[in-house]
């Protein structure tokens, strides 16, 4: 079922960076723990459709990550980054996607997680990107997923209607 | 991650920030060529260029009027580049929807650890 916390991207034109903001009914630590507990982590991490390996995982400063997507071709996504710091408060870690046509496209992501009232949590995370066109490349990366991701989810549809 | 050319993709015709500005330039007036080029103090030639690809991508209409061309913003071929975030925005809805049922379950959990201690 969709929530009713709603995640917020804000890309302004001309900009190297993007902003995503949602809130979680869920304390601070449950939220760190989602993000820094390999289990849990793989869970969530996504897209659907798409099996995730993690195949380096140290969620301390100065520790290394990688994981490969995996779609049912097989066809293997790999991405992997170093985490620069890493508390309850704050995760700062790069981030580069090894499928581009040359490497060094990297991106520096900072996610505060910030504690509110009643055991919930904003979860606020910057992406500052090399250039311009290296950020709207990735959104329209992303824009090209979320349409295939609805065209799934309209095949789902008709498959019901078929039967 | 392959382009289309900037003649037939709006969203590659805005990228560039000086064709933003024209846009920003005309607002919601209608304006010749002339007025573009005082408002955003750029030779006629450079303002002209620009007009033109975002003309191709249907971004700008042009209207004649006597011997001046005029141009107005065209408000719907605008309106999905405004909204170009909101896919990527569903891929993060959906990762943290995700991200919702793994915490909810965890709560779950340490709860009836809670009450077993």
């Amino acid at each position: 079922m969709p929530s009713k916390n709603k995640t917020t991207i804000t890309a302004e034109p001309g900009k190297q960076d993007l902003f995503i903001t949602r809130e979680f009914d869920a304390p601070r630590e449950l939220v760190f723990k989602a993000h820094t507990d390999p289990d849990l982590f793989v869970q969530w991490l996504g897209p659907r459709g798409l099996t995730t390996t993690l195949e380096t995982f140290e969620p301390v400063s100065g520790g290394r990550w990688r994981f490969i997507q995996k779609d049912k071709d097989g066809n293997e996504y790999g991405f992997h980054g170093v985490f620069h710091e890493i508390s309850e408060e704050r995760m700062i870690q790069t981030f580069e996607f090894e499928g581009l046509p040359e490497s060094g496209h990297v991106t520096l992501e900072t996610m505060k997680l910030e504690a509110l009232p009643n055991g919930r949590t904003r979860l606020t995370a910057q992406s500052v990107f090399q250039s311009v066109s290296d950020r709207d490349g990735m959104i329209q990366a992303g824009m090209e997923r979320g349409v295939n991701e609805g065209y799934e989810r309209l095949d789902e549809i008709l498959e019901k209607l078929e039967k | 991650m392959a382009r289309t050319p900037t003649t037939h993709d709006p969203f590659n015709a805005v990228a560039e920030p000086k064709r933003r500005q024209v846009l920003a330039a005309i607002g919601t007036e209608e304006l010749s060529v002339n007025e573009i080029v005082n408002l955003l103090g750029w030779p006629q030639p450079m303002v002209s260029k620009h007009l033109g690809v975002l003309k191709q991508v249907g971004l700008v209409s042009e209207r004649r009027l006597g011997r001046q061309r005029m141009y107005r913003v065209n408000a719907e071929r605008l309106r999905p580049i405004f909204d170009w975030v909101t896919p990527f925005e569903q891929f993060w809805n959906e990762r943290f929807d995700r991200l919702d049922k793994v915490l909810k379950e965890i709560q779950k959990k340490e709860k009836s650890h809670a009450i077993k201690k």
